[in-house]
Order: structure tokens, then C-alpha cells, then sequence
């Protein structure tokens, strides 16, 4: 575990938004998250990289309080929040984009972002963030009428995201937003997420499994493995860590050559 | 009996069925249960404004009792899935309908320990009067129940459509773990669909026991209305009130043009073609997810 304080290049002093400590967390029988620790600050882009299964979702899941944590603490500007309904979590200002769009398939575009901001009632402040989305996202602006079932993929995802956006979160946890998308769509989509955390100031948790793309825009990652942090640096030095290189970006190194480096064992299928 | 009256009685009976129709897809389409006591909870709608207006009871007047009785099977509706059905959340489906089942026993029992097993009539100023268009002579009461039928449809679906509460509700209906991450109070959702189809229940109560007396036994006339409900497509509300009207308008017809008894069949008759060749109902409301 290299879990060093390298002072992170972008905002090294911004308070810590997001702070979890130690969490466990069960997917029906299996312990999918093993106690896991890692610190979001405020500003900041995160990425939590890793394979299929590595516990990822779960932990966003368990942060937005969809799923109740075993053990462990969430605290989310200081006040631990593990536990909490999601309700709650998205008035305190921490929206969670789900993985795979999970878009109301027979609303409108319009009426799908207007249910991002259900937790709110000042009906001037959401027409303004309604015309604020649709400025990043001018398809969907086209598009305002339509059922959302009837959307592409890319624009079902950005109408995930600026669903999202309606709730005027401090901190958006975005799950996966590359799932399903082609190389193009994903460089635009990830164009956006960088301005809105510039232009907005939202602070972002990104989980994903392309790491390449989510180590560009992102200013600190962490790597999980079976519901463990087992890695965690800034985003440029991860990008050049031979590990992450080897595992996550698919670039061959001597060592992996040799097949010796993992740090779980290696699968054996037989 | 003219043609014109026997669409005119047909559209009125087929009223009561589509609501109560409606209220078996709100609930379907909200929690993807069956509540086979629908029925039951429009024979408890009408029973409640009849012990509240009837002379031998509590001689309310008739347009006191109709908003406490609604307001009752409202509070019915949601004590029933806050106490109970939120703590069978997570179990099969079945569980479910095999519990509206029994609770429709229950209702059945209940209303014939409070109210006796004769027939009854409800004391209501619309009942066995005549209303004249032109020369045609028509039941006011049929005319109302066509009438109210028709502004509550309309009610529902301006809450369903302008209200940021009812889009929520066909949100969670449509995606309950997105509507989860948007902070919508799902279960609060599930509670108040329960209340809303105990009231829409209530409605269809009252306006059948207009049209005639009713006794504890009339819940079962929602497994009829559970027949339309299938016809104009499990899932949607206006298919539920088209599937409503055409069983309304089938028994008249066929019991005139037919030979006796075949008007009772002729609802089945027509669930099994529809079933056949086009199993999601006339007006289904299908999306695949995709994946």
C-alpha cells in the first residue's frame, strides 16, 4: 500500500470534502468493499480506477446511500453521513450519476432534469440551472421534448450527467461514464466533466475502468482491487507508474514480461 | 330500451370498471404488485359513505360524506402501506398478492359485520332520477358517473403530467434506483400511490352504489375490472379506462344481441383474444430496457 502524502499539484490546500474511513460494505453475501479509506477534497477531480468487480460501484453506492455500509465512517463536509437515506444525501449537496444512464426512459428530457432538482423548490434558481445544462449540452436542448428512452446512448449519458447537475451538487459521484460510448463521445463527454469542474466548481469522484481517459482529467486517483485502496497518488505519477501501466493502461513492461508482478495472486482458471 | 341508452349504461357501468381498473395499475406501475383487494376497497369507498349518509347510520348529508369518505380510503390506502407492505418490501411478488387476497376476505368480513349482508342502497340525490336531452330519457346517475369519471381522469392526469409530485411518482415507477438518486422518497411514493388508488377506489364505490344497492360481495366485481385493466394494457391509465369502457359496453350489447347468460362470459371471452394476439393490451405502454 503506497498510501504516501504527495502534496497533489492542483488545489494541494483545499479542505477535504469527502472523507472515508475504513468503510466495509456487503453485496448481498459478499463483502465487496474491505475497508476501504480515501479522501476527496474540494475542487478536486478523484478517480477511483479499476477492474470489473473491484468494488467500485459498491463504494459509490454506499457513499450516495443507496446501500448502508457495514462498518466505517463517510463524513461528507464533517458530519458522518454512512447510513444516511439519499434524499438526504442529495440536499446536503452530493448527487450520485449512475453507472449504465439510468435515465426515465418515458419522461421528457426536460422532465428528467427537472426530477435532478426535486430536492429543491426555488423555481426561478432551477430554470436558470435547466438553461446552465443545456449550455453544456445543446442536444439535449434540441431534444427537450422527446422521451428520454428515445435518446442515443451518448445523449441519455449527458442527460444523466446534467440530471445530475440540476441537483446543484458540491460533489458529483459519476459513475462509469465511459460504459457503452465511443472514443469520440467519451473525449467529449470527459471535455465537459473537466469545464464543469473548472467553469462550476464541482467537485468530482469519477469511477471508472478506462483508466487512460480518467488519469487526464483527473487531479488524484486511487486503485482498487477486490474492496481495497491499494494504490493511491496524484494522476500524472500514477500515469507513469509501471504498475498502473501494466494493469491498467495495457502497456507492457519488463516485469510483466516476466509474469511476476501482481498484487493478488495471478487467476488460475483450473 | 333505445340503442342510445343501452351505450349510455354501458359507458356508465364501464366507468366503475376502468377506475377501478386505474387503481390496479397505479399500484401495478408503481410497485409492480397486484392488489387483488382493489375491488374490496371499492366496496369499503361505498360502504363508508353509506354509513356516513344513510338515515339508519350516521345521516350525514350526501355531499359532507363523499370527501370523508374518500379522505378515509386515502388514509386507508397508506396506513395499509406504511404498516404493512413496506415491511415486505424486498419479498416476491407473490407474497404480495397473496396478502391483498386475504385482505380482501378481511374487507369483505369487516364490511358484513358492520353492515350487514342484505343488500343496501345508498341514500344519494343522484339516484333514480331521470335527466331528458332532446327527446332521449337517460339515468341521471349514469350521466353523472360518465361525468365524474371523466373530470377525475382528467384530474389525474393533469397530477400525473403538471405536478412535480406525480412525475415523480412516474419516475419511480419507471426507474426506482434512479429515482432513489435523485433524493426521491421512493417508499413515501409507494405510500402515496396506495392512498391515491384507495381513492380513486372510493370514487368508483360511490358512484356504483349511486346506481344501485350494493352489498359486501360487490368487491368481486374487481376481478372484471382486473379483466379490463388486462385488456387495455396492464400498465397503462388510459388503457386501463378504455379496457374499462369496452367490458361496459360488451355486457348490454351481448345480452341483447345474444342468446341469455352469454353476456357474462363475453368479458373473458374477449381477455383470452386479447391475450392471444395482443398480449400486452390494446394500449400497452411496453419499453425493453436497454442494456
Amino acid at each position: 500500500m503506497t498510501m504516501t502524502a504527495h502534496a497533489p499539484t492542483a488545489k494541494p490546500d483545499a479542505k477535504v470534502v469527502l472523507s472515508i474511513r475504513n468503510l466495509e460494505s456487503y453485496y448481498g453475501p459478499i463483502m465487496a468493499i474491505r475497508g476501504a479509506s480515501l479522501d476527496v477534497r474540494e475542487g478536486q477531480i478523484v478517480t477511483v480506477l479499476g477492474a470489473n468487480g473491484a468494488g467500485k460501484t459498491t463504494l459509490l453506492k454506499t457513499i450516495s446511500g443507496v446501500m448502508d455500509p457495514e462498518k466505517g465512517q463517510i463524513f461528507y463536509e464533517g458530519q458522518n453521513i454512512a447510513g444516511a437515506n439519499p434524499d438526504r444525501i442529495v440536499r446536503l449537496g452530493m448527487v450520485h450519476v449512475p453507472e449504465g444512464r439510468e435515465v426515465f426512459p418515458l419522461l421528457t428530457v426536460e422532465e428528467n432534469l427537472r426530477m435532478g432538482a426535486f430536492t429543491r423548490s426555488d423555481t426561478a434558481e432551477i430554470a436558470a440551472d435547466e438553461k446552465m445544462v443545456f449550455s453544456y449540452f445543446p442536444i439535449l436542448k434540441e431534444r427537450r421534448a422527446q422521451a428520454a428512452g428515445t435518446l442515443s446512448g451518448g445523449q441519455q449519458q449527458m442527460l444523466a450527467i446534467g440530471r445530475g447537475l440540476m441537483a446543484r451538487p458540491k460533489v458529483m459521484l459519476l459513475d462509469e461514464p465511459s460504459l457503452g460510448l465511443s472514443p469520440l463521445l467519451v473525449k467529449e463527454i470527459f471535455q465537459i466533466v473537466r469545464r464543469l469542474n473548472k467553469e462550476r466548481g464541482v467537485t468530482i469522484m469519477l469511477v471508472e475502468q478506462n483508466a487512460k481517459v480518467a488519469l487526464e482529467v483527473a487531479d488524484y486517483g486511487y486503485v482498487m482491487e477486490l474492496g481495497r485502496i491499494v494504490m493511491a497518488d496524484e494522476a500524472d505519477r500514477l500515469l507513469q507508474s509501471k504498475d498502473v501501466q501494466e494493469f491498467y493502461l495495457g502497456i507492457q513492461t519488463e516485469d510483466a514480461q516476466r509474469g511476476q508482478k501482481r498484487w493478488k495472486q495471478k487467476k488460475t482458471w483450473r | 330500451m333505445g340503442v342510445l341508452q343501452l351505450i349510455v349504461s354501458g359507458l356508465a357501468n364501464g366507468c366503475v370498471y376502468g377506475l377501478i381498473a386505474m387503481g390496479f395499475v397505479l399500484i401495478y406501475k408503481a410497485t409492480e404488485a397486484v392488489n387483488f383487494a382493489q375491488g374490496d376497497f371499492m366496496m369499503l369507498g361505498a360502504f363508508i359513505c353509506l354509513g356516513l349518509t344513510n338515515p339508519q347510520f350516521m345521516d350525514l348529508p350526501f355531499w359532507v360524506s363523499v370527501p370523508i369518505a374518500i379522505a378515509i380510503m386515502g388514509a386507508f390506502g397508506y396506513a395499509l402501506d406504511l404498516v404493512v407492505l413496506r415491511r415486505m418490501f424486498g419479498q416476491s411478488q407473490i407474497a404480495i398478492v397473496i396478502l391483498t387476497i386475504a385482505l380482501g376476505f378481511v374487507l369483505r368480513f369487516f364490511a358484513g359485520v358492520m353492515w350487514g349482508h342484505e343488500p343496501i342502497s345508498l341514500a344519494s340525490p343522484i339516484a333514480g332520477r331521470d335527466v331528458r336531452f332532446g327527446g332521449v330519457v337517460l339515468g341521471l346517475d349514469e350521466v353523472m358517473v360518465i361525468a365524474v369519471t371523466i373530470v377525475l381522469t382528467l384530474l389525474l392526469w393533469l397530477y400525473f403530467n403538471r405536478t412535480k409530485l406525480g412525475v415523480a411518482m412516474q419516475a419511480s415507477s419507471q426507474n426506482q434506483l434512479a429515482a432513489y438518486y435523485m433524493g426521491i422518497p421512493v417508499k413515501r411514493v409507494h405510500s402515496l400511490i396506495w392512498a391515491l388508488s384507495g381513492m380513486v377506489a372510493a370514487v368508483a364505490g360511490i358512484l356504483f352504489a349511486s346506481k344501485g344497492s350494493i352489498d359486501p360481495s360487490i368487491g368481486l366485481l374487481g376481478i372484471k375490472a382486473f379483466a379490463a385493466a388486462v385488456i387495455g394494457g396492464f400498465g397503462s391509465l388510459p388503457g386501463a379506462l378504455l379496457g374499462g369502457i369496452i367490458v361496459g359496453l360488451i355486457e348490454p350489447f351481448s345480452g341483447r344481441y345474444m342468446p341469455s347468460g352469454y353476456s357474462q362470459i363475453m368479458p373473458y371471452l374477449l381477455l383470452f383474444l386479447i391475450l392471444i394476439f395482443r398480449p400486452h393490451g390494446i394500449l400497452a405502454q411496453v419499453h425493453a430496457k436497454k442494456v
